[in-house]
């Protein structure tokens, strides 16, 4: 298991960078994670995993991909958390925290979204727990991602627009702290991913390292070993760090986070835009959403504004601890491009019958594109499921030339 | 006082002069909303109608502390090119005499000049005459870094006591805190309200043995609260949503600089007589300190 850092830092990362009136919340999660968490408390991470198994359906597979494994002439493993309830990693972490919130004896729940499956997660569990929860999603997500809207209404949480900035996934988390900071006394905020003020960072990575505790003792029934490589996507990291795990002590296991390198690597200083979510790979040490991370910026320290094809990648920070195992050589962070996402989901869909989120398709785009440097067994993390983003792959298909892509035109109309 | 309330960290006599005498007027500007040129004007109106200190916006990004009125001047400002070397500047071309204390979040602090850290924004921002520093997200955790370059360069570092701030956090901050103390009148973020929070008294209740100037903020917005707070027990009042909305008003409506000027002015004078008011109803109190 990777350390615990009780003190928030990871090196020089992390910390508490959020308002005084949180400060209080903070540190009373700070002590209900040492005592439910690591330590178990009334039994908490028994309830825990055994909701995730019920609720959730844990184990999630570790599936050997045949045709993948032709195709590179190497075993590719697939982790299958598409295949975990709502269709992605993201209920790890939402069945924790709002159990968490239950334990703690908070009546209300708020969450930001980007993709929109952390909200529909959210809103899952807090549906499972019985207890009211309430969503704040840009409105260009809510435009891209809308089945998930639905999706988290049908569960019955409020889903609030957000129409600052870009509206994307930024801009959600700051409004959701703004009602954190409103109703702190009763509320909790389940964030997304392993971002934000300590304890969040370690506490949603503990909830997702489930992840390659299972993939690791899956590999090795498979194969009598550990991967020679491990790749998962990452925007905050939570999937990424959930995958990651496990691993970081296995010195010769590579550990791959593959961020999404947009329509460019080149930033626009002028207008304040980078058009790529690539932190790790491109970003600069600064704060944001509570933590000293690697940011997008500019000179001044202004958050730029970030893009990916993929709604859940689409973020200007990363989690303080995978900035600080990209430091220390432990992660090699890489990036794959929107065109490289795209042609790996209708790879995904066609050879192995899996229509991946286009942030795990990232993933498949790295190992396309440098398998020769990944040794001889490969896991990759399926971070989630693509039904979500069929109205962006169809249109966004359609503006290029993807080979393996089938003709979808004829029927879109009626979407 | 006890020993762990000492506070040895007053670092500017310029902040303690301006509550020394009667309750301190605090009025907040985003400095650059809409314009420069018009925003120098602005914050020069405030200065008419009484301000003591004013707590000038340096625009960041992602205010997270902020209600919609903020952000909005936020994004003007920023829309109007306002960056850290122009609010340097700015505060150089400003004709006011009253202290003026910089309001803005960490990461521009932390990554301004050539070195990594608080150090070259705060040098600069004595040389330009700035008195002190409120950061909304830099609780007393993570404050040693500015805490210590503002004793440096004599400039003071403002925390916010927020309504949950209690026991040893309240200790812990009011160690730390120099210039005066911001308390935080409500819970959530900036933003004018139609009424006085009853959360106000409990913190001024709860700070009454700390000899800093207490100065109430969030959400004031007539003469009216004004007077209250200072009733109340508070040694000044912090405005801002109440005055963004005068500017955002005019740049909305395309009134001219000169009548936005004068309607902050007037504003401006009808808080700080509440506050003097106020402060009128607890003289026999404030004697007997
Ligand atoms: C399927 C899927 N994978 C990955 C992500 C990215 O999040 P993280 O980097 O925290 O795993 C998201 C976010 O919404 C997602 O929905």
């Amino acid at each position: 298991m990777t350390q615990t850092y009780a003190d928030g830092k990871f090196g020089e990362y992390g910390g508490q960078y959020v308002p005084e009136a949180l400060m209080p919340a903070i540190e009373e999660l700070t002590d209900a994670y040492q005592r439910y968490v690591l330590e178990n408390e009334d039994g908490f991470m028994d309830d825990f995993r055994a909701r995730l198994r019920d609720f959730g359906g844990r184990p999630t597979p570790t599936q050997y991909a045949e045709r993948l494994s032709e195709r590179y002439d190497r075993e590719v493993y697939l982790k299958r958390e598409d295949l975990l309830h709502g269709g992605a990693h993201k209920l790890n972490n939402a069945l924790g925290q709002v159990l968490l919130a239950k334990y703690m004896g908070k009546e209300r729940i708020v969450a930001e979204t980007g993709a929109g499956q952390h909200g529909t997660a959210t809103a899952m569990a807090a549906a499972h727990l019985d207890m009211p929860c309430e969503i704040y999603m840009g409105e260009t997500d809510i435009n891209r991602q809308r089945p998930n809207v639905f999706r988290m209404r049908l569960n019955g949480s409020e889903v609030n627009p957000v129409t600052t900035g870009r509206g994307t996934l930024k801009e959600a988390i700051s409004e959701t702290m703004r009602d954190w900071a409103t109703n702190v006394e009763d509320t909790h905020y389940v964030i997304g991913s392993v971002v934000g003020p300590h304890p969040f960072p370690a506490m949603v990575r503990d909830f997702q390292a489930v992840i390659s505790e299972e993939a690791r003792r899956q590999v090795r029934e498979k194969t009598g070993g550990l991967p020679d490589s491990v790749l998962a996507c990452a925007g905050g990291g939570s999937n990424t760090m959930g995958a990651f795990a496990n691993f970081v002590d296995d010195e010769g296991v590579g550990l791959y986070a593959v961020e999404a390198g947009g329509s460019s690597l080149d930033v626009d200083e002028e207008a304040g835009v980078a058009p790529n979510s690539a932190s790790l790979s491109t970003g600069e040490e600064g704060v944001l959403h509570g933590a000293r991370t690697k940011i997008l910026q500019d000179t001044d320290g202004q958050i730029m504004e970030s893009h990916s094809v993929s709604a859940g990648l689409d973020y200007a920070g990363v989690g303080p601890e995978l900035a600080r195992l990209v430091d220390d050589g432990r992660v090699n962070a890489v990036n794959v491009d929107d065109d490289g996402a795209l042609e790996a989901f209708h790879r995904l869909s066609q050879l192995e019958g899996i229509i991946p989120a286009l942030e795990s398709a990232h993933a498949f785009g790295y190992l396309e594109e440098n398998y020769d440097d990944l040794g001889d067994v490969v896991l990759v993390n399926v971070s989630g499921r693509g039904d979500k983003d069929l109205e962006t792959v169809i249109e966004e298909t359609e503006k290029r030339d993807i080979d393996a892509a089938p003709s979808l035109a004829e029927f879109s109309g009626g979407f | 006082m006890g020993d762990e309330s000492e506070n040895t960290t007053a670092a500017n006599p310029e902040l303690a002069a301006a509550f020394a005498d009667g309750p301190a007027f605090v009025p907040y500007l985003a400095a650059g909303d809409p314009d420069y040129e018009s925003s120098l004007q602005y914050v020069e109106a405030l200065e008419r109608g009484g301000a003591d200190v004013i707590e000038l916006g340096l625009p960041f990004s992602e205010p997270i502390a902020e209600g919609p009125t903020i952000q909005s001047a936020v994004v003007r400002a920023l829309e109007g090119g306002m960056t850290p070397d122009r609010f340097f500047e700015f505060v150089e071309d400003l004709a006011v005499d009253v202290p003026l204390v910089c309001m803005t979040y960490y990461n521009l602090i932390y990554q301004y000049g050539d070195e990594p850290g608080p150090r070259p924004f705060v040098e600069r921002a004595a040389e330009v005459g700035l008195s002190g520093f409120v950061v909304p997200d830099l609780p007393a955790e993570e404050a040693d870094p500015l805490r210590e370059a503002c004793d440096e360069f004599g400039l003071d570092l403002v925390f916010i006591v927020a309504p949950t701030t209690r026991g040893e956090r309240l200790e812990r901050i009011m160690s730390q805190v120099s210039g005066y103390v911001y308390v935080q009148a409500r819970l959530g973020v900036t933003g004018a309200q139609d009424d006085v929070s009853g959360q106000t008294e409990q913190s001024l209740d709860r700070l009454a043995d700390y000899d800093v100037p207490k100065a109430v903020g969030f959400g004031i917005k007539t003469g009216e609260h004004a007077e209250r707070i200072v009733a109340g027990g508070a040694d000044g009042i912090i405005v801002g949503s109440a005055l963004v909305d005068i500017v955002a008003d005019g740049a909305k409506d395309g009134e001219s600089a000169d009548a936005v000027a004068e309607r902050l002015e007037s504003k401006a004078r009808e808080l700080k007589q509440g506050a003097l008011r106020g402060y009128d109803q607890r003289v026999p109190q404030a004697e007997g300190k």
